[in-house]
């Protein structure tokens, strides 16, 4: 599982109006793609109490194992005759969530860290940077399932430890676009006058943060659902009777032999939500990077 | 050279010291007390405080810390707390399944990886490109599991073209051993393959830039040539970061295959001591990760002064 | 084989496709060049001089082809040749050395090994015996302690010696043909000299004829037979060098010549650069190409571009001295 850090840190340490959003959308077509996309998804996920055919919970015996394309239930049944659709639709609602959080937790988190470091330097900048270095010396999947052993199996667990296997790549991000712009003569300047720079700093910070954290966001939103699923699947995550989609394979494999679809299904739809990710987060580093622009 | 191994491993130490804190505090911040499960039915209140005794649970935190790193430095790693089998044997006697899984998914995902990416990067904008770089982004959004899930129900189930499941260790059977291998390191490499590939590309396209690229074909060497012999060694310095990474995090990728595949190696042993709540093995499990990940952090930096005659060590 | 020439380049149209348009990098050129002779290309950065001898060795970047024109070595035409049979000529027949030293040689190979792999393509000798060649190559081009040199990689090695390395390897299948583009460009004064020396001493010694692309006349001056000098993708004059330095017949040569430093000049004269900027190669003007930022344009430059043609003991493109007037200092200043 890839937790590598986008090689996105801001390259102009000026500020630097954050590209306008539509002529992103419009110079880009990967980026339009992927991003349409990532939007359908947000919209299965809040839509799907309405979407959804049936009660993603019900269970009905006499209707169990029903293949895809039956009446009534596109997608298939499975062995507790549960709506398969259904089930997929309300998958999102579990999924997006904790994405969402997993990758504010890392946000905020690595954020702080990495704004207390590059901001105090000298030995507090030392000892964070080390405390940065041990996460980083676990494997992602290693640290989170630890954490997770730590704390005990269930959704939010999980959120929090994917949100601490991302701290590192923000804390590092955030310290160094703050360390470049300690460098730049307006700071030194506004210092050797008296004032606090914390000030200069936080007012630099975020348009110059702005491009690399919503390309690390996207692609760390991926990662996150990959491993709230992998979690899920190996039943340290989401627990019964949630209908998840890492859950659901787990359930699924059982039953390989005759019906496939309870676990290719929800595989399908984890692949698809984690690939827009990717995709946008993809095709936005190589739009906003401006090292990649040729 | 020395000075270089020595300076990186004194930077090594303060954090391998934060990672055994962090894997040490793993069993004191986790919910439950160990002697419960240990004790089982028996949870009269002096049974209890004699296993805490037994156990050293009874003295401070940094002198439990302390005690405990002295036997782990001294390869005492514990006790199961389920099986009472010592934990560097349990882990031990796993290494071997997870090895071969490991380096045969790393072999699996450079063959594909390097002549692909080699190839995307020479006619870079090719439509052969366009869907090479269209799987690479798929590559690593497939979660492995699901990947190993397809591959049973194709290749194992529907095809009996591969059995499902079984290790047979390579020493016993080396042919029987790869066939069993084969649909597990297909479903763990891919995602390497995926990165592997995606690293190729981008460092053959940076390499085919440079101007000695030009003198090669100057002298009348031929593409296949200037690709194969003077491009690609320069190419692939990047590439060795990332397959030592790789094997370093071989355990990591092996947690969630080896429980698709039923694979006898240290991830599955992993999830099952979660479940059983035999913290002990998950402890020793998770210190193993991060340091042979460490190492393999160090090593690659050795080998990429070693690779790329312009890094000094000083 | 008889030929008139060893290379003759005959009207060569070579495009570059870049980001707003395309540009004609190289514009209807022609020259000749014989055995044994010294030609020098001289220009500005852009006027497509590194273009005109890429398009020969037909080693341009992705983005350039040749769109039209014909290159003939030794009676053979480049221009129609396959690949292969091309990757035949280069480095045996043709070798081409570039201007930046510290980059043109790969850093992970040792320089001995790079410097005999001419030998290993093209004579197929093992790869012992051409690093054994590769030392005595570099005696020839005097980088000392030869045979411990050739074990080293292209870091351990200066600017000058790289560029002695580099040379070496152009040698080392002794060609009819050499091309330096920019030999001297990145090297420090004194080290440049002494490439300059080693370049005419092999000329001499080798009868190898040589192309040397530069944009300092004094290095031209020293060097070559005959110079060309080259401007918006065109040759604007050609001649024997004596003829061009002591009368340019072109606006631009003049003007290149002026904004030299002369040791014997007078130390009050000041030094005069050339009025405005190199032109914008996507959006050339009408007529001829330099009008804008000529000294002695008349209206009909800005009209009519003119040909090539002879004017007393050269070749010029400008419509002021082929009428017969002077290009004369007082005018410019």
């Amino acid at each position: 599982m890839s937790n590598a850090p986008a090689i996105v840190a801001a390259q102009e340490p000026i500020r630097r109006t954050p590209v306008a959003v539509l002529e992103l959308l419009r110079g880009h077509r990967r980026v339009a793609a992927s991003f349409v996309l990532v939007a359908i998804l947000f919209l299965v996920a809040v839509l799907s109490p309405v979407m959804s055919p049936h009660d993603p919970l019900a269970v009905s015996p006499d209707s169990s194992y029903l293949p895809p394309l039956t009446p009534g239930h596109v997608l298939g049944t499975d062995e507790l005759g549960r709506d398969l659709l259904s089930r997929i639709l309300w998958g999102a609602r579990v999924s997006l969530p904790v994405a969402f959080v997993a990758v504010a937790v890392g946000l905020f988190g690595g954020g702080l860290i990495g704004l207390v470091s590059g901001y105090a330097g000298g030995i507090t900048d030392l000892l964070l940077m080390r405390l940065v270095d041990a996460l980083l010396a676990f494997p992602g999947l290693i640290l989170a399932i630890a954490v997770v052993a730590a704390l005990g199996p269930g959704l939010r667990n999980a959120m929090i430890a994917i949100g601490i296997v991302a701290v590192p790549v923000y804390a590092r991000l955030v310290r160094a676009v703050v360390l470049q712009l300690k460098q730049m003569e307006f700071v030194v300047a506004t210092r050797s006058l008296g004032a606090t720079p914390l000030r200069l700093i936080l007012r630099h910070l975020i348009p110059n943060l702005l491009n690399p954290i919503i390309v690390q966001v996207s692609l760390s939103a991926g990662f996150a659902i990959l491993a709230e699923a992998t979690l899920s699947f190996l039943g340290l995550g989401a627990q019964l009777p949630t209908p998840d989609w890492g859950q659901m394979i787990n359930s699924g494999a059982s039953f390989l032999n005759n019906d496939p679809w309870l676990a290719i299904v929800p595989g399908a739809a984890i692949s698809i939500t984690v690939y827009s990710f990717n995709l946008l987060g993809d095709s936005l580093r190589d739009a906003l990077d401006p090292r990649l622009r040729s | 050279m020395t000075a270089y191994v020595l300076r990186r491993l004194l930077l090594m130490l303060p954090v391998a010291f934060l990672v055994t804190v962090g894997v040490f505090l793993l069993i004191h911040l986790s919910p439950g007390d160990p002697a419960l499960i240990i004790l089982g039915e028996d949870r009269s209140p002096q049974a209890i405080a004699q296993v805490h005794q037994e156990l050293g649970l009874d003295k401070p935190l940094y002198v439990q810390y302390v005690i405990w790193l002295g036997h782990i430095v001294h390869g005492d790693w514990g006790r199961s707390i389920t099986t009472h089998q010592p934990v560097a044997i349990a882990i031990t006697e796993r290494l071997p399944a997870t090895f071969e899984l490991g380096l045969t998914a790393l072999l699996w995902s450079l063959l594909v990886a390097i002549p692909l990416g080699t190839i995307a990067a020479v006619r870079r904008g090719s439509v052969a490109d366009q869907v090479a770089t269209g799987i690479t982004v798929a590559g690593v959004s497939i979660p492995n599991f699901f990947i190993g899930i397809v591959l049973i129900f194709v290749l194992s189930v529907s095809l009996r073209l591969f059995p499902f499941g079984g290790y047979v260790p390579f020493l016993q059977d080396p042919l029987d051993s790869l066939r069993h291998v084969a649909l597990p390191a297909i479903a763990l490499g891919t995602a390497g393959a995926a990165i592997n590939m995606r690293f190729t590309r981008s460092s053959m396209i940076e390499v085919l830039n440079h101007d000695y690229i030009r003198t090669a074909r100057a002298k009348g060497a031929s593409w296949r040539r200037v690709v194969f012999v003077h491009a690609l060694k320069n190419a692939l310095i990047p590439v060795v970061t990332i397959v030592g990474l790789q094997i370093g995090g071989i355990i990591e990728g092996a947690v969630v295959t080896e429980t698709v595949f039923t694979w006898p190696g240290v991830g599955r042993l992993a999830v099952e001591s979660i479940f059983n709540r035999d913290y002990t093995v998950v402890q020793g499990i998770v210190l193993l990760a991060a340091f042979s990940y460490m190492i393999a952090n160090l090593l690659v930096d050795l080998a990429y002064a070693w690779l790329d005659p312009r890094i000094s060590y000083a | 084989m008889a030929f008139a020439h060893l290379l003759e380049v005959d009207d060569i149209h070579s495009h570059l496709a870049v980001k707003d348009g395309t540009v004609r990098a190289v514009d209807g050129v022609s020259f000749k060049v014989d055995a044994g002779e010294t030609l020098g290309i001289v220009g500005e950065s852009g006027s497509g001089k590194s273009m005109t001898a890429l398009s020969i060795m037909r080693l341009l970047p992705r983005s350039g082809s040749i769109v039209q024109g014909k290159v003939t070595f030794k009676g053979r035409v480049l221009t129609e040749l396959s690949e292969d049979e091309m990757e035949a000529i280069r480095g045996t027949e043709i070798a081409m050395i570039f201007q930046d030293p510290m980059t043109s040689l790969n850093p992970v190979y040792r320089t001995g090994w790079q410097v005999g792999e001419p030998l290993r393509i093209h004579r197929h000798v093992d790869t012992r015996t051409s690093i054994r060649a590769a030392a005595d190559l570099f005696q020839k081009v005097g980088i000392p302690d030869a045979s411990k040199r050739v074990t080293q990689f292209p870091h351990m090695f200066s600017g000058g010696m790289r560029q002695r390395a580099m040379i070496a390897m152009g040698l080392s299948t002794s060609p009819s043909l050499l091309i330096a583009d920019e030999p001297t460009t990145a090297l420090d004064v004194t080290i440049q000299a002494q490439i300059l020396e080693l370049l005419r001493t092999l000329n001499r010694d080798y009868g190898t004829a040589t192309i040397l692309i530069t944009h300092n006349l004094g290095v031209v001056a020293g060097m070559c037979d005959r110079v060309i000098v080259m401007y918006a993708g065109r040759v604007v004059e050609q001649g024997r060098t004596e003829d061009v330095f002591a009368r340019p017949e072109h606006p631009y040569t003049w003007s290149l010549l002026r904004s030299i430093p002369r040791l014997d000049a007078d130390e009050h004269e000041p030094l005069k650069p050339i009025d405005g900027s190199p032109p914008d190669m996507v959006r050339l003007p009408a007529g001829c190409k330099f009008t804008p930022r000529c000294p002695f344009a008349i209206p009909r430059c800005a009209a009519e571009e003119p040909e090539l043609l002879t004017v007393r003991d050269q070749l010029s493109r400008c419509w002021v001295t082929q009428a017969g007037a002077t290009l004369d200092g007082d005018q410019g200043g």
